[in-house]
């Protein structure tokens, strides 16, 4: 390690195509999760939004299934989804998503003024209607919160799927360790981070977009 | 496909009871690593947090460094670490440190901001000095955030930790690589077990602390909200 520099910039160079591959294989692995987290999130947070005695429960659950490390829970799929595969990756990215956006939609929903609720019922809007149209989007800003927090911490989480054989841009730090050759891993470093700001920032500007007034109010947006 | 013969074979095994890669030596070092972050971590992000937060300045800079820190891949600091420091327990501390920080700097923040304003007023209308309302009135409403701050650092350092296996270090994650280079599924899934089961008792202990060992008004306070 004496004389080896942090970063050979010719091999960068000389692998671009191949960081790309390994770029889009983690955009998969990572977020395709978090969309799954989202579409089983959103029925559940209406069901305990509805029905407030089944949200203590499945938050209590949903707390300790965050905590759990994810190698371990890596590990512990092997045997049914096999060593090297998606599946073994992104069922447990599904779940950590899934617990960081339901408390979010659960939230966003309850924080829907009642009297907006009743003008909205006084308008004749009917319970789906009133749902599609006024509580949902008023618990948008709440939801992309929560997917920023969702989306960062599972391109970051993905990596560690590179000990299972599966991911993405994680393989570069087992490459450059077992190497001793540091330029991968900073490569791999880099790139998750960038990936990660990238997609915070669509999701920034997808509020702006789609929610507005949320941008002015404070803190709502968080 | 037996979970049965593979957890009786983890720990039935001879090695797994007395020795260095015995259960009890592998959880203790988990312990102690996972300790060590958290105390270094700590005594750095927790006094400077509660500046901050208490006077209102780098607030923005904190919630940066923090969403910023979500984004950092926890095993490609790892290895780098180990490649840039040596082998040693110390290269791998840093980055354990580096991802146990974040959450407690930004609980320390929001703890002190979030106390109620005029409870700060009141405390310096009585005559109490600046560090006297940061320590006597901040820091116990600033409690239960902290808690929920060191519960968040403990549950990334007990994985980060286990990751940090990968690269030489004891603990827990010991066996789950030991397991897959040898080809012995029954280490990896006993070591996977102990690390689910050690997580799920740092969640029950923070659980137990919220509960317990909260000052009393700040207990009370949240029982009326």
């Amino acid at each position: 390690m004496d004389d080896e520099p942090i970063v050979r910039w010719y091999w960068i160079g000389d692998h671009l195509g191949y960081l790309g591959n390994l770029l889009a294989d983690h955009a998969v692995i990572a977020l395709l999760p978090v969309l799954f987290g989202l579409l089983l999130a959103v029925p559940l947070g209406l069901a305990c939004a509805r029905f407030p005695r089944l949200y203590q429960p499945l938050a209590a659950v949903f707390n300790i299934v965050y905590a759990l490390p994810a190698v371990a829970v890596f590990m512990l799929l092997i045997p049914y989804t096999g060593l090297a595969t998606q599946a073994t990756v992104m069922i447990p990215l599904t779940f950590y998503a899934l617990a960081v956006l339901l408390p979010t939609i659960v939230d966003g929903l309850r924080a829907v003024p009642d009297a907006v609720r009743q003008a909205a019922t006084a308008m004749g809007y009917g319970p789906w209607h009133r749902l599609t149209a006024v509580e949902l989007p008023s618990a948008l800003p709440y939801l992309i919160a929560g997917l920023r927090v969702a989306a960062v911490s599972s391109i970051s989480l993905a990596s560690v799927g590179a000990l299972v054989g599966r991911g993405g841009l994680g393989y570069l730090f087992m490459d450059g360790f077992q190497r001793t050759f540091p330029t991968p891993i900073v490569a791999g470093i880099v790139l998750i981070a960038a990936l990660a700001v990238a997609v915070d920032l669509a999701l920034v500007g997808a509020r702006r977009l789609l929610a507005p007034w949320a941008v002015r109010e404070k803190g709502a947006g968080r | 496909m037996n979970w049965l013969s593979w957890l009786s074979d983890f720990f039935s095994d001879p090695d797994h009871r007395s020795g260095p890669d015995s259960i009890v030596h592998r959880i203790s070092e988990h312990l102690v690593f996972c300790g060590e972050a958290l105390l270094f971590a700590a005594l750095i992000a927790v006094p400077l947090g509660l500046l901050i937060g208490y006077t209102g300045r780098g607030v923005t800079i904190v919630t940066g460094i923090a969403g910023f820190a979500r984004a950092l891949p926890t095993l490609g600091l790892v290895t780098l670490a180990v490649l840039l420091g040596r082998v040693d327990d110390t290269a791998v501390l840093i980055p354990l440190v580096a991802l146990a920080a974040p959450p407690l700097l930004v609980a320390a923040v929001e703890g002190v901001r979030g106390t109620d304003p005029d409870v700060r007023d009141a405390a310096r209308g009585i005559g109490l000095t600046h560090p006297q309302v940061l320590w006597q009135v901040c820091l116990p409403s600033a409690a239960p955030t902290l808690l929920a701050g060191f519960r968040t650092a403990t549950v990334q350092v007990i994985a980060t930790a286990t990751v940090a296996a990968y690269v030489g270090l004891g603990g827990l994650g010991r066996y789950v690589f030991d397991g897959l280079a040898t080809r012995k599924y029954a280490v990896t899934a006993g070591g996977a077990v102990l690390v689910v089961l050690l997580a799920i008792g740092a969640q029950l202990f923070f659980a137990l602390l919220a509960r317990y060992a909260l000052p009393p008004g700040v207990r009370a306070q949240r029982r009326t909200r």
